[in-house]
């Protein structure tokens, strides 16, 4: 066989033999299923085409849900950057102990992975109704907070919960950004006449702002693709739309398959346009940094 | 300045402690079970509990299994395209971090079309199938660390002059492989490794929707059906969370000491 | 009274002392290089006038008024830095355009004093361009144009062109020393680059440790080098450390013969000494003749004279002779000897 092939087809071929493996798994486990699902949002059960199946999001219960998602992705990206980069900032540029540093950095990269089932658990233990704080807050303070109109299974509770992932992502992705904010700058900005706040206002939140931005799209794509902190958490109280996807593809209860195709796409295309406005944002933000 | 160091440490103090609260609340919590007094009563429950047992068997063989399938895909595609594919290098980037975009819970809704029992490759028709489609898809998701990790230790020891060392030596690739490059790798394998178990271990929407018996659904199931366990569930899941991460931690301060 | 006065500066960090009693003044105009290895504590003086660290002790006074109570941002004070510092999401003409800003001056005031910068640079086609379309060259002529805009008092350059390539080095450096001229802005300048200093400067201050070793102009520091650091430091030197003698005129006995010193030389018979010697003042002598003795060991060829390292006892001497000094029959091995016209050997203090 090898002597019949020409010396640089067989090399050429030897060479794609090495990467095979690996393209063929992303075939059959990423791409395909993927675009699967893409296609079946544009396709009706008998294979034709159509764009029905997107139209029909814009109906009752997917649209609250879709509408309810992007709030929460919105409101716990939003929080999730000021609070990580008031943190980062804190623990970067504040003047404390630098094994402080450390510290954070590694509980945030422990912390940025918690999204799942055991945060649920570890948020009710602490203020559902029995938890810890709501307990100490009645016996100690005299607090009833579920009669001010807090519940961990609703949008105020399922933010808190979330933010515990969000805060220490943010963390880790501006970290990087405001070690890049050079000494030097700020010398400069001084001996030019500038004061402390002139120097944020004009230099370095401009320079930040692509990698703030960036973040904050990340953490939004973070957001609204997590399903079991939420499921945990509030069983179907509050029905985010990877829950209502949940539900159709366990039972099809929407009870028209390419109606789930279609939640899907729309999920694909907010993650997936979030991510892409990261990396873009990123790549500006590194270009200044060279 | 001064002023700038009360804020920080202001911040700092709200972050520790918004961030153990939750921590001290579930251990306590968890310790609750017995009226009046702490005990381990909620943990004896649960260690006792042959499905805890059978459930996390499964799901510490099945990640065993999703890191050995990753490390067969990943470490030769990345030491082959180091070596010989740089141009490959941006694609076989973008491939690994797509599963970061797509959120798995669309990834496993394409397995159960895709490999249904009417499809050409039924694997969903049997209960070795799924698990395989289980082992797969989790494989999937740690694409983007496992890929990470296994560059980082490729670029830390320029493959392409030591590949080149051992071959004018007279070494072939089998020996390359296994004698020069893994055992310099093995510590980012292992990094890659353990954060792809923690970050199986207890995942919920892969394996709920393949009906697989893992943690994960069973810490759910748990979660609707009982007050004080889930919380000593979320302590050992945090536990193993921590040892992972721990584990990881000391490799990474290995190699800095073998770099000397 | 000086321009800028500096006095028995200090400054630690932690226990390690990095500027100690340091004195100098500035007159008006004056373009001053602090010349040192690194760690001499040059860049912490330069700091100290910016108002980005704080003495420990000492005073520092422009026209007779202490800074130490003011601001770097209320102190006048233009600063270039090594790696530029030029605010990456700004053009050209925004960041010459920041300190003019910050002071609050009318729009079109701002508009033609950039423009007068930036012409002063060379850059005025560069205006709209951002930092990271510039090369190293261009970015610290716009760092320059950026300190000089807002007519600072004094202006500081923090080793300013040691990031950039050497031909761009040496075109940069009179372009510096033309626009300070051209502006008298008193200028304080931190190199390690002994050529830089020699070059540019009126005055050069020598450091070492904290210290200033020696202060004075170009052809002082080079010629007349007062202590065996700043001997070793500025050229290549022979440092020659012998015995005072006074046997037929003052002589230095040292290893490998004797040196013929002038006068008195300003020491008494038998003081132990250090003397420097350039290595183009040894000449080499008829061997039966007086003057040190040793033997060739290396001979290096090196275009305009012939460098020579000779061992002398447990010294190597430098000699830098022309072809037409040198014997035909010399080569590694010859037994040599070497002389030096007395007023040419320098008295080190340490």
């Amino acid at each position: 066989m090898s002597s019949l092939l020409p010396h640089r087809l067989e090399r050429s071929l030897s060479l794609w033999l090495g990467v095979l493996p690996f393209f063929v798994f992303a075939l059959v486990f990423l791409v395909l299923p993927t675009l699967h699902v893409v296609i079946g949002a544009f396709t009706r059960p008998d294979g034709s085409l159509t764009l029905a199946n997107l139209s029909d999001l814009m109906s009752g219960t997917i649209l609250s849900a879709l509408w309810l998602s992007l709030r929460i992705s919105l409101w716990t990206a939003c929080l999730g950057t000021i609070g990580g980069l008031l943190v980062a900032g804190a623990v970067i540029r504040g003047g404390l102990p630098p094994a402080l540093r450390d510290a954070v950095m590694t509980f945030s990269g422990v912390a940025s992975n918690f999204a799942g089932v055991p945060l649920a658990f570890a948020f009710i233990a602490t203020l559902g109704r029995l938890g810890l704080v709501t307990v100490l807050a009645r016996d100690w303070f005299g607090i009833n907070l579920y009669a001010t109109g807090f519940n961990l299974t609703s949008f105020s509770g399922l933010t808190m919960a979330y933010l515990y992932f969000q805060i220490p992502l943010m963390v880790l992705i501006i970290t990087p950004a405001i070690d890049g904010l050079r000494g030097e700058w700020r010398e400069t900005a001084e001996s030019l006449g500038a004061s402390g706040v002139q120097y944020w206002r004009m230099v370095a939140l401009p320079v930040l702002w692509p990698s703030l931005l960036g973040a904050f799209a990340l953490l939004f794509a973070n957001a609204f693709g997590a399903v079991a902190t939420a499921m945990a958490l509030t069983g179907s109280a509050l029905s985010i739309l990877p829950i209502i996807l949940f539900a159709q593809i366990r039972g099809d209860v929407l009870q028209d398959p390419h109606l789930g195709y279609a939640i899907a796409f729309a999920m694909i295309a907010l993650t997936g346009g979030a991510n892409v406005i990261y990396i873009w944002l990123r790549l500006r933000a590194e270009r200044w940094q060279k | 300045m001064n002023l700038k160091r009360i804020g920080s440490w202001a911040i700092f103090i709200l972050a520790v402690i918004y961030f153990l609260l939750p921590l001290v609340g579930t251990l306590e919590f968890s310790l609750r079970a017995r009226r009046g007094v702490y005990s381990l009563d909620a943990y004896r429950n649960v260690l006792d509990d042959p499905q805890f047992q059978q459930t996390l068997a499964y799901s510490v063989i099945l990640s065993i299994a999703t890191v050995i399938l990753g490390v067969l895909i990943v470490a030769p595609t990345a030491f082959w395209v180091r070596l010989k594919m740089p141009r490959l290098r941006p694609v076989v980037e973008f491939i690994t971090l797509l599963p970061l975009v797509i959120p798995p819970i669309i990834i496993v809704f394409g397995y159960i079309r895709l490999f249904n029992t009417s499809s050409i490759l039924p694997l969903t028709g049997s209960a070795r199938g799924t698990d395989f489609l289980l082992a797969a898809g989790y494989a999937t998701l740690s694409l983007p660390y496992m890929y990470r990790a296994v560059d980082t230790g490729l670029r830390a020891i320029e493959v392409q002059t030591l590949t080149e060392a051992a071959q004018s030596l007279g070494a072939g690739w089998a020996t390359v492989l296994a004698r020069v490059i893994l055992p310099n790798i093995a510590v980012a394998i292992l990094s890659g490794a353990f954060l792809t178990f923690a970050i199986v271990i207890g995942e919920y929407v892969i394996a709920a929707l393949l009906n697989r018996p893992a943690f994960g659904p069973y810490m759910v199931w748990m979660g609707s059906n009982r007050a004080y366990e889930p919380a000593a569930l979320a302590v050992i899941a945090f536990g193993m969370t921590w040892a992972s991460m721990g584990v990881i931690q000391l490799l990474a301060r290995r190699t800095r000491f073998t770099k000397g | 009274m000086a321009f800028i006065d500096l006095t028995s500066l200090g400054k630690s960090f932690g226990p390690t002392p990095v500027v100690r009693d340091f004195d100098l003044a500035l007159h008006q105009g004056e373009f001053v290089s602090l010349l040192g290895p690194s760690g001499c504590g040059k860049t912490t003086v330069l700091r100290m006038v910016a108002g980005f660290e704080t003495p420990d002790s000492g005073d520092i006074r422009i026209e007779g008024q202490s800074l130490l109570r003011q601001r770097a941002s209320q102190r006048q004070i233009g600063m270039v830095f090594q790696s530029y510092a030029l605010f990456p999401n700004m053009t050209v003409a925004d960041n010459v355009a920041f300190g003019l800003r910050v002071a609050k001056l009318a729009p079109a005031q701002i508009d033609k004093r950039v423009d007068e910068m930036l012409d002063m640079v060379g850059l005025a086609a560069m205006k709209g361009r951002y930092p990271y379309q510039l090369s190293g060259g261009q970015q610290q002529r716009v760092a320059l144009a950026r300190a000089i805009a807002p007519r600072p008092r004094v202006l500081l350059l923090d080793e300013p062109l040691s990031a950039l390539d050497a031909k761009i080095r040496v075109a940069l450096r009179t372009e510096i020393r033309t626009i300070q001229r051209q502006l008298g802005i008193t200028t304080l300048f931190v190199t390690h680059d002994q050529e830089e200093a020699l070059s540019m400067s009126d005055r050069i201050v020598i450091m070492n440790a904290g210290r200033a070793e020696q202060i004075g102009t170009p052809e002082e520091i080079y010629n007349r080098p007062t202590t065996r650091f700043v001997a070793g430091f500025i050229g290549t030197l022979n440092v020659i450390e012998g015995q005072l003698g006074t046997e037929g005129g003052t002589v230095l006995t040292c290893a490998g013969g004797r040196l013929a010193l002038p006068g008195t030389f300003g020491a008494s018979p038998g003081e132990t000494l250090s003397v420097a010697v350039r290595p183009q003042s040894l000449r080499p002598a008829p061997i039966d003749g007086d003057g040190l003795r040793g033997t060739v060991r290396h001979v290096e060829f090196l275009g305009a004279f012939t460098r020579l390292h000779v061992s002398c006892g447990p010294n190597t001497l430098l000699v830098d002779c022309f072809a037409r000094d040198l014997a035909a029959n010399l080569s590694v091995g010859s037994q040599i000897a070497l002389t030096v016209p007395p007023d040419e050997v320098l008295r080190l203090s340490a």
